[in-house]
């Protein structure tokens, strides 16, 4: 076991880094305050490869390994946990399940543009009935000739209105499982502007505030029969193993913001002054910082390590599960104690934390609650 | 058109400077980096090769360690790159070390060299130009923009208060500025091809035009005695004066320090 990164790794870091405090950095506050999608970065990002970090070359994709592509989405949200998740949304939820899923067409007509970053991809699996309980399909397909027909909505869709390629899951049937009437949902590649398919309200959200969410309206929304992901039937199956892989994003995002926020704690600490000395000086203050640090590490470690199976195992789901659990709730823990050690200053929105604070939340909520990482853990335990 | 660029590895002096106790820099504590003008000079190159296609082939002359740079180079878009190591060469003044990389440069086919204007470590500005010495071709030096005109190169070279424009036949080389440009970032597939990518490592024989009395600490015709870290500061000073006599004091002082 070696837990040093080789060459490879420690040279994309430095890219990631780089690039973030440069390009991403400055305009943090920015995409903050106005909620305005940072759609110059993302050029700058599919320029640079960015956006197809685990694509293999033949789809114009960079041919790195998950674990470059969980450094990538850590060094932006260490900046911008709205830059990080637009990355994480489009590589995970929607170039994966088609590299993974896709016919052959249908990864030569969709992966080369995603992966290049001429298009930008989005997920839709959430409706206002159908969250955690992801069985409770609405939205309907239903095949009339050489067409699907799809009717419903979906909320809550990051990258909603900005992305080109969406991934939607739906209801395409009923079927009987061990005598039990079930619905029969299946996956669908639907591409904007198709007749049909509108966008509903933009969500004002807490935090991740530059990210697009909005709600995705199907009426009568015509899409041709190849575009079907899979076979018919098995839609709940890929949007399931599809969140395994994101689940690992939204934890990179979530070990990248509390490394974020520890480092300007850090930089704070040393430079403030009360009763005469730093406040790095007090016992209170070091003793915080050691217990951020040290939960930041082992966060880091389980989140290399889901990588790490993502790139060798067929099935990962425990270990992006335990990752995402525990990252989102560091997070959340460690931005709260930056925004404390940061005392008055902490919570004006001048100063990086309160945003960060703001931005930890949602890790803990979406691509699965810390609730269903519990379940998903406790359930490979006791099966 | 082929383009040869030279590029040194150097420490991060914005990361701060350390020496050792024996008054030499401490260059293992200190974050190795591509020199800034050589980045620039590797940047106009690739944007050559960009715009009218150019084999760019970089060049280092240093430890094996310096294959890091190479590393970089390629990752950024360079097609080709050579590492110039062997302990004979080391404690080489800029005639020991534009003598080596000449040498080097001869077994390449070449239009165009470029090369940074200094390094931000030695600060000496020599070596592009005793390279062009060695090969007996022109120089322009300070180039803040690079164009390709047929077989010459036109290059705007930069003066204190106005820049020259200067016309060269090729082959030539040109020393940059890290004004030219803003280089490009690496991209991570180009990351992982450099890490698998072969690099031409050349040592004291394969250097077959290099006359032993230039190469290394023997054959500097400079030698550093001794070196040493700049005094500190001492406290600062508060004086109360009127604002005039406050001015003439200030500028005194400044003036006394060689500042202005």
């Amino acid at each position: 076991m070696d837990f040093g990164l080789d060459k490879k790794h420690e040279m994309a870091r430095t890219l990631f880094k780089e690039f973030a405090e440069n390009e991403v950095k400055p305009l943090a506050q920015e995409v903050d305050e106005t909620e305005v999608f940072p759609r110059a970065t993302v050029e700058k990002m599919a320029k640079y490869g960015f956006l197809g970090i685990p694509v293999p070359k033949e789809y114009e994709g960079q041919g790195c390994d998950p674990l470059t592509y969980v450094m990538c989405v850590e060094e932006l949200a260490k900046v911008c946990a709205t830059t990080s998740v637009i990355v994480s949304a489009h590589t995970s939820l929607c170039i994966d399940p088609i590299l993974t899923y896709g016919t052959p067409e249908q990864k030569a007509k969709y992966v080369p543009e995603l992966a290049s970053g001429r298009k930008l991809g989005a997920f839709g699996l959430t409706e206002p009935g159908a969250g955690t309980d992801a069985q409770g399909q609405q939205t309907k397909a239903v095949l009339d000739g050489d067409e699907w027909v799809l009717n419903g909505s979906k909320c809550f869709i990051t990258n909603g209105k900005e992305a080109d390629v969406y991934i939607i899951i739906a209801v395409t049937g009923i079927v009987e499982k061990r005598g039990r009437k079930m619905k029969e949902i299946s996956a669908f590649i639907v591409e904007k502007d198709t007749p049909g398919f509108t966008f509903g309200t933009k969500e004002k959200k807490m935090g991740i505030r530059g990210s697009s969410t909005y709600e995705l309206i199907f009426e009568d929304c015509r899409i041709p029969k190849e575009n079907l992901l899979g076979a018919q039937g098995k839609g709940f199956g890929i949007a399931m193993h599809t969140l395994d892989g994101g689940r690992i994003g939204i934890a990179a995002q979530a070990l990248g913001i509390a490394e974020g926020a520890l480092d300007r704690t850090i930089a704070y600490v040393k430079e403030r002054k009360q009763f005469g000395r730093t406040i790095g000086q007090f016992q209170n203050t070091q003793f915080q910082l050691a217990d951020m640090a040290t939960k930041v590490e082992a966060a880091k470690m389980m989140v290399y390590k889901a990588a790490m199976a993502k790139a060798t195992q067929k099935v990962y789901s425990v270990e992006a599960a335990q990752a995402k659990l525990y990252a989102a709730e560091v997070a959340m823990e460690v931005t709260t104690k930056a925004v404390q050690l940061h005392g008055g200053y902490g919570y004006i929105r001048e100063y990086d934390v309160e945003r960060m604070m703001r931005d930890a939340k949602i890790t803990e909520i979406y691509e699965g609650t810390s609730e269903v990482q519990r379940m998903v853990i406790s359930g490979n335990l006791l099966k | 058109m082929k383009i040869v660029v030279c590029v040194k590895q150097v420490p991060d002096t914005k990361g701060g400077v350390q020496f050792n106790p024996d008054g030499t820099l401490n260059r293992a504590a200190m974050l190795a980096i591509m020199n800034p003008d050589d980045k620039a000079g590797l940047e106009a190159a690739l944007r050559l090769k960009d715009q009218y296609g150019a084999e760019v082939t970089v060049l280092t002359m240093g430890l094996p360690k310096a294959a890091d740079v190479l590393r970089e180079a390629l990752a950024m878009g360079a097609d080709k790159a050579i590492l110039v190591t062997d302990r004979v060469l080391g404690g080489a003044d800029t005639w020991a070390t534009s003598s080596t990389i000449a040498a080097a440069i001869r077994k390449l086919d070449y239009d165009l060299i470029i090369t940074g204007r200094q390094a931000i470590d030695g600060d000496t500005a020599q070596v592009g130009p005793q390279i062009s010495e060695h090969l007996d071709i022109p120089v322009i030096s300070y180039a803040q923009d690079i164009k390709v005109e047929g077989d010459s190169v036109v290059v705007q070279r930069q003066f204190e208060d106005r820049y020259h424009v200067l016309k060269a036949k090729m082959p030539c080389l040109i020393t940059a500025l890290s004004e030219l440009n803003e280089p490009r970032y690496m991209t991570p597939g180009g990351i992982f091809d450099a890490c698998d990518a072969e690099i031409t490592t050349w040592g004291r024989a394969d250097l077959t035009t290099l006359d032993d009395a230039n190469i290394g600490l023997a054959g500097s015709p400079t030698k550093i005695a001794k070196a040493s870290d700049k005094v500190r500061k001492g406290a600062g000073e508060k004086v109360a004066l009127d604002p005039e006599e406050a001015v003439s004091y200030l500028m005194g002082k400044l003036t006394e320090k060689h500042i202005i």
